[in-house]
């Protein structure tokens, strides 16, 4: 028995900072429960297609979460590695969104083969953007917030000055396939897209040692390069990483409305992905990193504003109630209440007169 | 004679879990003196000044100082201060960004506005009596480490201070800077201060100090004067002889007739001057000399830790380029650098991860290893090394010292190198641990491996090492081998040749 | 006698701090770069009225960098700042247009004239700016929360109530504005118009208070104790915790400052446009941060003047005006030009402050 105790404290010491955004996500549900018991129920409709697609809030949690999710992958790499975010994202996804609806345009009808063009082209400006972020950090040694800084200023306007100053549609069957459902699946695409990138991801930490040299990076520069490791490289690394991430992002978001419009493309998105890897229990100073505790906190922002959503509140109020839970979690995490509980927890411990110093011995 | 004793420090003891730092160590300084406190790594010299400093609190033992009746006690550094006790601490605790003048006066008035006239006027005047080279208006980061130094030394002073403690404040300056440090202590020994003086480097210690207290393994081995301790007598005192540890391991042959494995000429980088070195096939070779003399620097111009600025280096007989560790890592260096926290362990990883590192780096991005045999390599060594730890995920930094140095070892040992650098691998580590990783050495060594060992502890060296190359002062001053390996001698030629 | 030489000449030596150093190069920048534009495109640049209207258009800019410089040179960041504007504006407008139900009892049941409005909006302004400092700081100093995350929470919540108060954008009452939009005539300032005629410089009240605001941080950062805790703090928080310095207080004091001067933008805000609308302010706290850093203060901390800053919203708005009188029309220039220096400057002072930390190290 003694030993299930040890098993189990291991297993949550070593996941012990998914705690947080999982606590989150169950006292949405258990709220949710009690608020309406029908709110997690899954049902299929036909959409206007013909075809039976999936509905219902869980759906539409997980559909729209999709480039929040995405984005907080990257986010979790430019944390851990460079110990700082970057606020660009959402203007390098617009970028990425312009430059993709720029390519479809150019090549007369959309064919799957300007679609994929498209996708490449828009894949590669958008690492671009991400290196040169990326070298300001690395090379120039400036930090991240300001060196993204740049980019949040200027990349919506860069994103307008590709298309011109106009906000083209872009309609077509498989446009819409990418942004809500392929004919014949019930499940939304952007949310097999995810699917799909958490795969990558996971064979890219499978199949490289990125994740072990970025955390390296990240917790001790200097023992890092006595090991060998190319830090300027690594960071750059994560920066282009993000603008992949970024890329797919914006391409979904375009989809979803078959327009790019710069000004609202994914608007403040950069501050939700922030807070979705520090409600994931990483530390925004860099170092280690659970990129599913970043996912967890992407779902749990989203779960939260779908409930608003649900309780009538208005989509401009969500922001104010979001803030009062943000502020509760980090509280909760904030390093003196750990301090204050953990003496808390010993004491608990200290007075039971079991024969714990024989133990410790 | 008896008034001139500014502070008296009588039995002091200080336990830490598992050591005894400090046993039964008085201490006494008088009025307008310079007083060493000297000792090698561990001996307990720094947990001194942090009890009479306020940082850690005594378990038995009194203080008292001039001017306050009875013993006293400090239970912070604000508290010393009051006492007239001030501390300028190696690394500098002032603030870069401020002027000159604004470090020496911020946080001491209860005034709320600042009088930038006066309190400039008032740091000037205390500069040019010091002969502190610094305006008051000057950003003190543009200012040289030496000047900075010094004007912590000002403050301290200006503060109504009795007793200066100044902890190894040469260790990162000139010779020219540390000419003008030593005429500022000059003048305020003339004014009647007591100044404390740790450090490392003898013949500073010959040069300014008056008094001599010499530490050892936390327990007080004397106090003289200068002029009654000659030097050699006294790197005798602060080494001692290594009682605990008799074990018998048999020493590394001298291996003149195998092949080179390394060879470097005129190698230098940007913090050691260019030396020459060579180590053969299975030799165990060692730099010594004392903390500060350039061991640490020579090894890792050899690992290309520092930037590398000059000399040739051939592996093998083959001419190599070796410019930075990932350069040395493949040509089967490995170097477990001295300053196990800041660049040695990866604190926040776990044992695993902390082991395969640097092979992992070696085999290159593209080819991790699965997490099977990741374990499968953490779990041979941590039973080879008898590391203790809960599993192989915990994190490196819950372990204890002598565990951490292991796995570090085992990190490099995972990598299997022609030649492993091995700087203070035993320091901060009990004796039962420093005989384990003695014998492993010499067990590398006899299956092929050429090492180099870097210890402060010379005893340790004769043991493992067939030759030593000594240092003094940033440069090479001799090269032991055979029946030149006896501590006298070593000692001998560590001190200066003199007698 | 050698060794006097040498202690002479290095004493000589012009000191020059790093604020000092980005400070002049920033002015240099500004100056070069108005008398550049007043040479090639005149016209507007030539008459004072031009920077009479930046200083109108930036005064409540003005009042917010300076907070965020503050904060900034502690090391710290605050993006709540453009959100507590944005939210203090409204509150204030829906008092004088009488659609906060509570205020207009208040006035009713004290019997008090329509003018007393100003006075409670003046009030609501400081108070909702303190509150946000004083949570804020609380929170960072004393349970050392990431900054960032807590005044991204103090946005999202400052934005969040803007709409809860009220959907509607809100208009002031004309004969309140008249009191608030009083402008000062500078007759010896003006220009001619068209027809020739004579108009005289105008400036609005709320350049005043900028500039007082501006004064007073000067001397706060220069002359007092606090402030100099602040470049202490953010220059070495353990060397300063040593310096004696009380660090946890240093921080939050910088937090509170930032909150009040945010609320004090708000009502400077308020005078200005005299509407109450969710998109007020959007992106201030970006330029708030824009304009410290061109200012010469560094996010890292400890270097930053808070006459830097206001030459920084100078002279992100002369860019503005050099690039829509340049004839670069299209809508996306101007914040592509101010991207463009933004970079400059950033990678100038990376650049000049590596350089020193070189040059230092080989003496």
């Amino acid at each position: 028995m003694k030993q299930n105790q040890k098993a189990s404290g291991q297993f949550w010491a070593n996941n012990s900072q998914l705690l947080i955004p999982l606590i989150a996500i169950l006292l949405l549900v258990i709220f949710n429960l009690f608020r309406d018991p029908s709110f997690f129920s899954v049902g299929i409709t036909t959409n206007n297609n013909g075809d039976p697609v999936l509905q219902g809030n869980l759906i539409a949690i997980l559909n729209g979460a999709s480039e929040l999710v995405i984005l907080s992958m990257g986010m979790t790499l430019v944390t851990a590695a460079s110990g700082g975010q970057d606020i660009s994202v959402g203007a390098l996804a617009a970028i990425a969104g312009s430059v993709f609806v720029k390519v479809l345009k150019s090549g007369g009808a959309i064919s799957p083969l300007t679609v994929i063009g498209g996708f490449v082209m828009c894949c590669l400006v958008a690492m671009l953007f991400g290196a040169f972020n990326g070298s300001l950090v690395s090379i120039f040694n400036i930090q991240p917030m300001i060196a993204t800084l740049i980019l949040f200023t200027c990349g919506r306007s860069i994103a307008y000055w590709i298309n011109g100053g106009a906000t083209p549609t872009v309609s077509s069957p498989i446009i819409s396939a990418i942004g809500s459902f392929i004919p014949g699946i019930p499940i939304p695409t952007p949310i097999l897209i995810v699917i799909l990138m958490a795969v990558l991801f996971a064979l890219l930490f499978r199949f490289t040692t990125l994740g072990l040299y970025i955390q390296t990076v990240g917790i001790n520069q200097g023992a890092a390069r006595l090991n060998g490791i190319n830090s300027v490289g690594i960071k750059l690394l994560s920066f282009v990483l993000l603008g992949a991430c970024c890329a797919v992002a914006g391409v979904i978001s375009v989809s979803r409305l078959s327009l790019i419009n710069h000004e609202t493309l994914l608007i403040n998105i950069e501050m939700d992905a922030i807070l979705a890897v520090a409600i994931g229990g990483n530390s925004l100073g860099g170092g280690k990193f659970r990129m599913l505790g970043s996912v967890i906190g992407a779902y749990a922002i989203q779960a939260l504003t779908i409930t608003l959503y649900a309780m009538k509140v208005p989509s401009t109020d969500v922001k104010a109630y979001k803030a009062v839970v943000i502020i509760i979690l980090v509280v909760i995490g904030s390093p003196v209440v750990k301090e204050a509980f953990d003496r808390f927890r010993k004491n608990l411990r200290g007075s039971r007169p079991v024969h714990t110093g024989k133990e410790a011995s | 004679m008896e008034q001139d004793i500014v502070l008296t420090m009588r039995g002091i003891c200080k336990s830490f879990p598992g050591v005894k730092a400090l046993n039964d160590v008085d201490f006494t300084l008088r009025k307008g003196t310079i007083h060493a406190l000297m000792g090698e790594n561990g001996a307990g010299k720094s947990t001194l000044i942090k009890v009479l400093t306020g940082i850690y609190p005594m378990d038995a033992g009194e203080i008292r100082i001039d001017g306050t009746e009875g013993a006293i006690s400090i239970r912070s550094p604000q508290e010393a201060q009051s006492y007239g006790i001030s501390t300028v601490y190696q690394e500098i605790t002032l603030c870069p960004n401020l002027t000159v003048a604004e470090n020496m006066f911020i946080g001491r008035t209860r005034a709320r506005t600042v009088d930038w006239k006066g309190m400039e006027k008032r740091a000037g005047e205390l500069l040019d009596s010091l002969g502190i080279p610094a305006r008051p208006r000057q950003q003190l980061g543009s200012c040289s480490l030496a000047v900075q130094q010094m004007v912590a030394i000002a403050r301290a002073v200006d503060t109504d201070c009795k007793v200066l403690i100044l902890d190894e404040p040469t260790s990162s300056l000139d010779d020219n800077e540390v000419e003008m440090l030593f005429k500022l202590m000059r003048d305020l020994k003339a004014r009647g201060v007591g100044i404390i003086f740790v450090t490392h480097f003898l013949e500073q210690v010959y040069e300014v100090s008056d008094q001599i207290t010499v530490l050892r393994n936390g327990e007080l081995v004397g106090q003289f004067d200068v002029e009654a301790l000659p030097q050699v007598k006294l790197v005798e005192l602060m080494i001692g002889k290594d009682i605990a540890d008799l074990a018998v391991i048999k020493k590394n042959a001298p291996c003149e007739t195998q092949e080179v494995l390394y060879e470097a000429e005129g190698l230098s980088s940007s913090e050691s001057r260019p030396f020459d070195f060579h180590i053969a096939k299975g030799e165990v070779n060692g730099f010594t000399g004392l903390l500060g003399s350039g061991r640490s620097e020579s090894v890792r111009a050899i690992f290309g830790a520092d930037p590398v600025t000059g000399g040739q280096v051939r592996v093998n007989g083959k001419k190599v380029r070796i410019q930075k560790p990932l350069d040395a890592m493949k040509n089967g260096i490995g170097y477990l650098p001295e300053d196990r926290k800041r660049d040695g362990i990866i604190a926040d990883l776990s044992v695993r991860e902390n082991i395969i590192l640097a092979l992992q780096v070696i085999k290159g991005m593209n080819h991790p290893f699965s997490r099977a045999k990741a374990e499968a390599f953490a779990d041979e060594y941590i039973k080879a090394l008898e590391i203790k730890t809960a599993s192989t995920e915990t994190p490196i930094k819950s372990l204890s010292g002598g565990n951490q140095q292991k796995v570090i070892l085992a990190r490099w040992l995972l990598t299997h190198p022609q030649y492993l650098i091995l700087d203070e691998p035993t320091r901060g580590i009990d004796v039962g641990t420093k005989t384990e990783i003695q014998k492993l050495v010499l067990k590398l060594a006899e299956e092929g491996m050429s090492v180099t060992f870097i210890s402060s502890e010379i005893e340790e060296m004769l043991r493992t090492c067939s030759r030593l190359i000594v240092m003094r002062d940033r440069n090479i001053v001799g090269e032991l081998t055979g029946g030149e390996l006896t501590q006298e001698h070593v000692m001998r030629t560590i001190a200066g040749g003199g007698n | 006698m050698n060794k006097q030489d040498n202690i002479q000449t290095v004493r000589r030596r012009e000191p020059i701090t790093d604020t000092q150093l980005l400070l002049t190069i920033t002015i240099c920048i500004f100056v070069s770069m108005y008398v550049l534009a007043m040479l090639i495109w005149g016209g507007g640049f030539r008459k004072p009225q031009m920077l009479f209207d930046m200083l109108n258009d930036n005064a409540f800019l003005i009042i917010i960098s300076c907070g965020l410089t503050i904060v900034m040179i502690t090391g710290s960041i605050d993006i709540s700042v453009g959100g507590v504007t944005a939210l203090v504006a409204m509150v204030g407008v829906m008092i004088l247009n009488g659609n906060l139900g509570l205020f207009n009892g208040l006035i009713a049941s004290l019997g008090l004239g329509e003018q007393w409005r100003i006075v409670f909006a003046l009030l609501m302004a400081l108070l909702i700016g303190l509150a946000f400092g004083l949570v804020q700081g609380y929170l960072i100093a004393c349970l050392q929360i990431q900054p960032f995350i807590i005044t991204l929470a103090g946005m999202f919540f400052a934005r969040g109530m803007i709409t809860i108060i009220s959907v509607d954008p809100q208009k002031a009452p004309q004969e309140l504005m008249d009191i608030l939009q009083n402008r000062i005539e500078i007759a010896w300032l003006g220009s001619p118009n068209k027809k020739g005629v004579m108009i005289p410089a105008r400036m609005e009240i709320g350049v005043i208070v900028a500039l007082a605001v501006v004064f007073l941080v000067y001397f706060l950062l220069r002359r007092t104790q606090l402030g100099r805790g602040f470049y202490a703090v953010g220059g070495n928080q353990q060397s300063a915790l040593m310096l004696g310095v009380n660090v946890r207080k240093t921080r939050f004091l910088a937090h509170l400052l930032c909150g009040l001067l945010s609320g004090i933008a708000g009502f400077v805000f308020m005078m200005h446009t005299g509407a109450g609308n969710a998109t007020n302010a959007t992106a201030a706290e970006m330029n708030a941060i824009a304009s410290s850093i061109i200012g010469g203060t560094l996010l890292t901390g400890g270097v930053g003047n808070v006459i830097g800053t206001l030459f920084g919203v100078l002279t992100l708005s002369t860019i503005k005006s050099i690039v829509t009188t340049s004839g670069l029309r299209d809508p996306w220039w101007q914040s592509i030009t101010t991207g463009a220096m933004l970079c400059f400057f950033i990678v100038l002072q990376s650049v000049v402050l590596m350089r020193r930390a070189k040059n230092k190290e080989k003496k």
